[in-house]
């Protein structure tokens, strides 16, 4: 799980890439609360093979799932 | 002198912190404004710089930009902002001639780099043969440097953003990618040698692209900055309203800033771009990455120029030599389809 809320973009976008990279998850839930992370994180999820499911959450605030595809 | 990360001190980057498009047309609706047959370009054209006929031979265009740290380095801060003020004069097909600083520093910045901002602005200035006859600074917890530029131009020989017409051939002076690189920065993500780069092309004045234009029957002419290549498109296909078709495999794309374009390492300028501008642009099968470069916040970007073209082979020949960095990204058409801007 990676709680980027209160940061800006690039700083959440570089704490997924780094989650990724160290531990290859399956599956990943990430915290954001700014539309540009949401939309940065998913371009660098798709560039892994990843799908990403986003669900907004009070207060503008963005639960990110992302599951490597098959 | 103290070692400072002028960035650091930035909320957001060079021409990345201009306000979006669309919100600006909003805020500037309604407001009252003297009619006069001599402003030949005034704010409500969306265009570079305004313009004011003195006489039959001699038209004022007048501009003004600044922004936080776009570098780290007060030299190269002040000479890159010095670079982007002074383009919106060589977009308008004027010659720069007189400038006010406009300053804003923290209380406890060294003085040393603030001298140093300054002397980056002042080269830039007198590369450009124009003079600083002033300024204004305030304190501020953000650093801001830019000026307000006032320049000369031929009321006959004023190129405006909107005169495009079909047939003609559409020129780029510098590669793209630039609001990429310096937000990619931000987290140690660039290379030195693609930053330098990026740096060095923030810095290289339009004047010698413009000295050469203005030889040519241009019919357009716009400075590629905040609002991406595709913003500023827009504001010339629709003032002009006809069609740009661009190929984008002509455009250089500087490729370190396509790879992080790919991998999310994207600019907030870009989206507020990509929300004015993309109900102008069919896409066509262009990838998303070179999209998103294609909207991308420039910072001192260069020159879209739309040429004549009888004369577009003898312009290019001649910007080349001068203007290394100067492509041939795609031709007007007439207005027919939906959109105004069509990617290949």
């Amino acid at each position: 799980m990676v709680d980027a809320r209160g940061l800006s973009c690039p700083v959440p976008v570089v704490m997924v890439q780094n989650a990724v990279k160290e531990s290859n998850p399956k599956e990943l839930e990430v915290l954001v609360d700014a539309k540009v992370c949401v939309e940065n994180i998913t371009r660098y999820a798709s560039s892994q093979g990843y799908e990403v499911d986003v669900k907004e959450v009070d207060g503008g605030e963005f639960s990110m799932t992302l599951k490597k595809k098959a | 002198m103290e070692d400072i990360k002028l960035t650091k001190l930035a909320n957001c980057a060079g021409c990345g912190a201009k306000v979006g498009a669309g919100v600006l047309a909003s805020l500037l609706e309604g407001l009252q404004v003297h009619n006069d047959p001599n402003l030949l370009v005034g704010f409500d054209k969306s265009d570079d710089a305004s313009v004011y006929k003195v006489s039959d031979d001699l038209a004022l265009v007048q501009t003004v930009d600044f922004f936080p740290p776009i570098a780290d380095d007060p030299f190269t801060f002040g000479a890159i902002a010095a670079t982007n003020a002074l383009s919106d004069v060589y977009a308008m097909g004027g010659e720069p001639k007189l400038a006010l600083n406009i300053m804003a520093v923290p209380k406890d910045m060294p003085k040393e780099a603030v001298h140093q901002i300054l002397k980056g602005g002042y080269s830039k200035v007198y590369e450009a043969g124009a003079l600083i006859t002033g300024g204004h600074s305030i304190l501020d917890d953000e650093p801001k440097y830019g000026l307000a530029v006032t320049g000369f131009v031929h009321p006959e020989k004023l190129i405006k953003n909107s005169g495009a017409k079909p047939g003609d051939v559409l020129f780029l002076t510098k590669p793209l990618g630039m609001g990429i690189i310096t937000t990619a920065a931000k987290v140690d993500m660039v290379s030195k040698e693609t930053y330098d780069y990026a740096l060095r092309l923030m810095m290289t004045l339009n004047k010698s692209a413009r000295d050469i234009m203005v030889k040519y029957d241009v019919h357009a002419c716009t400075d590629v900055t905040g609002f991406g290549l595709l913003g500023h498109a827009s504001e010339m296909a629709t003032g002009s309203d006809v069609e740009l078709h661009i190929d984008v495999d002509n455009i250089e794309l500087i490729s370190e800033a396509l790879e992080l374009a790919t991998i999310g390492m994207l600019p907030e300028g870009m989206y507020r771009n990509r929300e004015f501008a993309e109900k102008y642009v069919d896409v066509g099968d262009v990838i998303l990455a070179k999209q998103d470069m294609l909207y991308d916040p420039q910072t001192s970007g260069g020159l879209l120029i739309a040429v004549d073209s009888k004369d577009a082979d003898k312009f290019y020949e001649e910007l080349k030599p001068q203007v290394p960095f100067a492509q041939r990204i795609g031709g007007v058409k007439e207005k027919k389809g939906e959109c105004y801007i069509y990617l290949h």
